[in-house]
């Protein structure tokens, strides 16, 4: 793949959105969702902006990713799968007795898996910890935590956040992937969190605010996020809960629900 | 090891680990606002760069020592026992015990002995709730020169621990050196007729009763188990096959601790009669630690009388 062409990209994503198909209907459970509203930012971390190395999961100079909404899980699989990490035959394994790829992230299980996940909240205080490592250790990698909007009603995210520019953090990127949808209905029913911006801006966040499908943007912010040595940035990606399957967009139904066989086809074929 | 001997074992901790600091530049030093408490202080002091003030973010320090231990740093994460454990149990055991993250826990001000402060701040719930977590080792220092030898193993051992010290001045127990061995207890008193089982402030206790119970004849055995997880069954099962009745003492719940896990592994492998004291299911007030201990039957003259009864359960057996 010419990684340079933004066509390319797109094309990827369509891939891991169907991979996530195929995971979450071979699985029985899981969560589309939230694995398809983040499909093009994960795509254009793993396969543009990001440095890292397959075949060395461990290396000790890569860029982090902590994917704290760790239900979403099936995405960063694809995104893992397609880069090499491990076979994409896995994917067939998905939640399954004795596979690598539990329902939500492992660090112990899945290679290029970078922390385990799935209470919700605490990724960023990792991410921190990440960050700070790579001062001590005199290393150039960032690290980028992908958080969930629901995500954001969790206390934690918020010590995070305060504690960030605290230390003066300046190597981290935190991206929300804000689809407006969490499992009992729209976020801003359930727990708004408006103004959410001027939340981040109180805690003295630099925000770039940017459509989380618009792969042009999402790049452009992701690159001006890494480089940028001063500033510690969130990234604001307004997205679309279950993004590219028409029966599952805002649906808060697709939160945590498998798709049967004919959902299956239809989604399958609406991404193809 | 001289140096500790007259000090609180949170005021061991801090020498120590600061002293660590300047051989191993790994070790990195997290504290919620304790420092002058916990005495991480002293590491802040020597080693500014090293030491990470979270401020009043339990949770948020769990996660950050999770994250630097994942890029090879050996995080030493420092608070009261109370917050340590129940204030950031789940941050602990998802970002910590899951992954098998290289953090150590340090938590002081444990037990009732906090006294003053009362319940809020008396951790008696903290060492059951680390036994329960997968992969933790879990460990209580009877004095501050054990103490030490604690942090210099944790600091070399891959994986997560939770050690838990005490705020006031425990009676020193090792007067020369202490041979601490992971997972190892020792047997500070050789006997025949009946076992304590005790650790932190209770295995002084346990010789001062040992000692008195010499006087009427009873030849008491006295084992610090130190070490509550991965815990040393030879040394318990030896202790059951040859005295035949043992006594826990522990300042902690009685459900969940040293006691529970010695009565479970007593029922399944060798049953003996057992005696165990702890705190019975219930809050603690403010008052005079020494006090407070007394309330709950933590003394020497309680260890004695479990002991009595005990043998006396031994004898009709």
């Amino acid at each position: 793949m010419d990684e340079n062409k933004t066509a390319d990209l797109e094309a990827m994503a369509r891939k891991l959105r169907r991979h996530v198909i195929n995971m979450i209907y071979t699985a029985g459970s899981g969560h589309p969702g939230g694995s398809l509203s983040a499909a093009d930012i994960v795509t254009a971390l793993y396969f543009k902006v990001m440095r890292h190395d397959p075949h060395n999961p461990h290396w000790e100079d890569r860029d982090r990713f902590i994917l704290s909404k760790g239900h979403a899980a099936p995405i960063l699989y694809a995104a893992l799968g397609e880069c090499g990490y491990f076979p994409i035959e896995w994917f067939t394994t998905l939640r399954k007795t004795g596979s690598c790829l539990q329902g939500h992230t492992d660090s112990n299980l899945t290679p290029g898996v970078d922390a385990s996940a799935g209470s919700l909240g605490q990724g960023l205080s990792i991410g921190i910890g990440m960050a700070l490592a790579a001062r001590l250790n005199k290393k150039t990698y960032h690290t980028f935590v992908l958080l969930g909007d629901g995500e954001c009603e969790e206390g934690q995210v918020w010590e995070a956040a305060l504690t960030a520019p605290n230390l003066k953090i300046n190597n981290l990127t935190a991206i929300v992937d804000y689809n407006g949808i969490q499992l009992d209905g729209f976020t801003r029913d359930i727990m708004d969190l408006e103004p959410f911006i001027a939340k981040w801006n109180a805690f003295k966040w630099d925000i770039i605010e940017i459509d989380g499908h618009d792969m042009g943007q999402i790049i452009s912010a992701l690159t001006k996020a890494k480089t940028a040595q001063s500033k510690l940035t969130v990234i604001i990606a307004h997205t679309v809960k279950g993004k590219g399957v028409s029966f599952m967009e805002n649906n808060v139904d697709f939160h945590g629900k498998a798709p049967n066989k004919a959902e299956t086809e239809q989604a399958l074929k609406e991404l193809a | 090891m001289n140096d500790y001997r007259d000090l609180t074992t949170r005021e061991a901790f801090g020498r120590s680990i600061a002293e660590l600091g300047n051989s191993n530049p790994d070790i990195v030093v997290l504290d919620a606002d304790l420092s002058r408490s916990t005495m991480t202080k002293y590491f802040a002091q020597a080693h500014p760069d090293r030491f990470i003030e979270c401020g009043l973010t339990e949770q948020n320090m769990i996660g950050i020592a999770a994250g630097l231990a994942s890029c090879g740093k050996i995080p030493f994460a420092s608070t009261f026992a109370v917050f340590a454990s129940s204030r950031c149990f789940d941050q602990v055991r998802m970002s910590i015990a899951q992954p098998k993250a290289n953090v150590k826990i340090v938590a002081t001000h444990g037990g009732i002995t906090v006294g003053e402060d009362g319940s809020s701040h008396q951790a008696i719930e903290d060492i059951g709730m680390y036994c329960l977590l997968p992969n933790f080792r879990v460990i209580v220092p009877a004095d501050s020169v054990e103490t030490v030898e604690v942090i210099k193993a944790a600091a070399m051992t891959h994986g997560p621990f939770y050690i838990r010290l005490g705020r006031s001045k425990s009676p020193v127990v090792y007067g020369g050196a202490c041979d601490f061995q992971l997972g190892k207890a020792s047997m500070l008193r050789e006997g025949k007729d009946a076992t304590i089982i005790a650790n932190g402030i209770m295995v002084s206790k346990a010789m001062d009763a040992a000692t008195s119970l010499s006087t009427c004849g009873i030849d008491c055995r006295v084992i610090n188990m130190s070490t509550v997880k991965p815990v040393d069954k030879e040394t318990i099962l030896d202790a059951a096959r040859e005295t035949g009745a043992i006594v826990t003492a522990e300042e902690h719940l009685l459900h969940g601790g040293l006691g529970s896990i010695v009565a479970q592994l007593l029922a399944s492998e060798c049953p003996t009669p057992l005696e165990s004291l702890g705190i019975n299911d219930v809050y603690c007030k403010s008052g005079k630690p020494e006090d407070l201990l007394e309330i709950q039957g933590l003394t020497a003259s309680g260890i004695y009388d479990s002991v009595k009864k005990v043998m006396a359960r031994k004898r009709s057996k």
